[in-house]
């Protein structure tokens, strides 16, 4: 069964990310599902999607729950079934996956999964309480610990434990940020230096400001059928050929290591193990980079180097564009975005773009095998998906 | 007697506000759970007895957070890190009473103890805090 396609990926879509004033979720939502419908003109959207799965995470932000049915409603999908799913930073992974439950199980032949979140209408003080809530309240929140806090206190015992050095981090930041420079539709189309990134303002030491991903609105879908059927769609299926998900305590201090996420490791294992790949048989890959130290965390617990040698990996090169294994060609959430809840499904639209050779200026060559790692929160939860050219 | 009183988090706040750090020890598998837990993780027993951790311990790592949410803004700059206690414990919190370039990895640190706070609202949780041995 190894490498048997699970679904096949027949279209996808993305909003602009950035600052999308004015605009609310339901209506940027929207926006990407008409991407994935003009992408794919053999798909008859009200008859042929069956369900959508809608990763979204905060209803403070737009003071607005239920929001599968909304997205599914502004989609032009009224009636369908539309269930949300809520894994912090990781909802739409996890929405990709219950999507493959729902095609696995038979019930539903084509579904879109997406995701969506508004954020730029807060202060900065209220989306920092927002995201929070991803973490434990009684001990983490409640002591004033921050969501960048807890990556920053990953940051420095990784720091201390295996030498990672600030000017390392910072190199996964220029580098994001060189693919998001190519990306039109990323929020911040910016090349940034390393003397800029390392002398930005503290967020929460040693993470600064161009250590953590940016408050963005975005949406972000796309739409997943039976292999069977598939070349109904289109003449270029992706196969999503593994998928992995896993949890862990909510707390970072009740964890063994303080260095690696548990939950991403499983479900990396997971998803390698069903499609029968290996982290180096990858040619690109989408890494949860919602803080520099999250993607050199991300290259160790997806085997991509060993324990400890995730800020050598980057100082090498050998994640960039022109690398031996480039990650976040997007831009990544560092420049391309983090609207929550869209992040997971964000990542499948960039691999569907590069496997059927329509990223552009970031076009990786030769790609055949891709690979898309979602966190949530602190690492509470993990996603792993692997893809392939049909 | 405190064998009687409910192994929660409720509870573990309660002590702290008595100037105790009290975990919850499993009375079949013998597993501390900090903060206690009403059902054991490991073995699923719901039998367990109070037991005082030691308020003492070593910083394993810290971050200083000058960002932050609404509730802490005044407070910024201040530090943060995870602690380990006896018996393979750990616990986030706050470090007070130390200056922030002080820090450092492996430093012997106290838990020190406030009042509960006077608000009504919840939660009314007292607060715990790490400062230099
Ligand atoms: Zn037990």
């Amino acid at each position: 069964m190894k490498g048997k396609p699970l679904v096949s990926m027949v279209s996808a879509g993305l909003s602009k990310f950035g600052k999308l004033e004015g605009l609310y979720a339901r209506e940027i939502f929207a926006e990407a599902a008409k991407e994935a419908f003009d992408r794919c003109p053999n798909l008859d959207p009200k008859k042929d999607i069956k369900a959508l799965f809608l990763g979204h995470m905060g209803e403070s932000y737009e003071h607005q729950g239920h929001t599968g049915a909304t997205a599914a409603d502004w989609a032009g999908l009224l009636h369908i079934p539309a269930t949300r799913t809520e894994t912090a930073c990781a909802s739409s992974g996890a929405a990709l996956r219950a999507g493959i439950f729902a095609v696995l199980s038979g019930l539903c032949d084509t579904v879109m999964v997406g995701g969506v979140e508004k954020m730029t209408h807060r202060t900065t003080a209220e989306v920092t309480e927002y995201l929070a809530m991803a973490s434990d309240f009684p001990f983490e929140q409640w002591h004033g610990i921050t969501f960048p806090g807890l990556y920053a206190l990953m940051a420095t015992a990784h720091m201390h434990e295996y030498g990672t050095t600030e000017e390392q981090l910072a190199m996964v930041a220029v580098k994001n940020h060189h693919n998001g420079f190519l990306n039109p539709k990323a929020h911040m189309q910016k090349e940034v230096t390393l003397e800029k990134a390392l002398s930005s303002r503290v967020i929460a030491w040693p993470l600064k400001l161009y250590d953590c991903s940016l408050i963005t609105d975005g949406g972000s879908c796309v739409i997943i059928t039976k292999p069977e059927i598939a070349k109904k769609y289109t003449d270029m299926p992706i196969q999503i050929i593994g998928s992995g998900q896993a949890s862990d305590s909510i707390g970072i201090y009740e964890r063994e290591s303080l260095t690696s996420l548990i939950a991403a490791k499983i479900a990396a294992r997971q998803a390698y193990e069903m499609a029968g790949v290996r982290p180096e048989d990858v040619d690109v890959a989408e890494v949860h980079d919602c803080f520099t130290i999250a993607e050199i965390i991300g290259y160790e617990d997806l085997g991509f180097c060993k324990r400890g040698e995730g800020g050598r990996l980057v100082e090498s090169g050998e994640t960039k564009l022109d690398g031996k294994l480039p990650v976040n060609t997007s831009g990544g959430l560092k420049s391309k975005g983090h609207p929550v809840g869209a992040t997971g499904t964000a990542q499948a639209y960039e691999i569907y773009l590069q496997l059927t050779e329509q990223a552009e200026k970031r076009q990786v060559k030769d790609a055949n095998i891709a690979l898309a790692h979602n966190v949530g929160g602190s690492g509470a939860t993990a996603t792993v998906h692997i893809f392939r050219r049909e | 007697m405190s064998e009687q009183a409910p192994f929660t988090i409720e509870q573990f706040y309660k002590y702290i506000s008595q100037g105790k750090l009290m975990g919850g020890k499993c009375k079949k598998c013998g597993k501390i759970h900090l903060p206690p837990r009403p059902l054991c993780d490991k073995c699923f027993s719901k039998e367990f007895e109070w037991i005082q951790i030691q308020p003492k311990g070593k910083l394993l790592t810290y971050t200083i957070i000058y960002v932050a949410p609404p509730q802490f803004q005044q407070m910024a700059p201040y530090a943060v890190g995870i602690i380990q206690l006896e018996n393979d414990l750990k616990i986030p919190g706050m470090i007070k009473e130390v200056t922030l370039e002080q820090i450092k990895i492996g430093m012997n640190l106290t838990v020190a103890f406030e009042a509960s706070p006077t608000t009504s609202q919840w939660p009314q949780w007292p607060r715990y805090y790490f400062k230099p041995a």
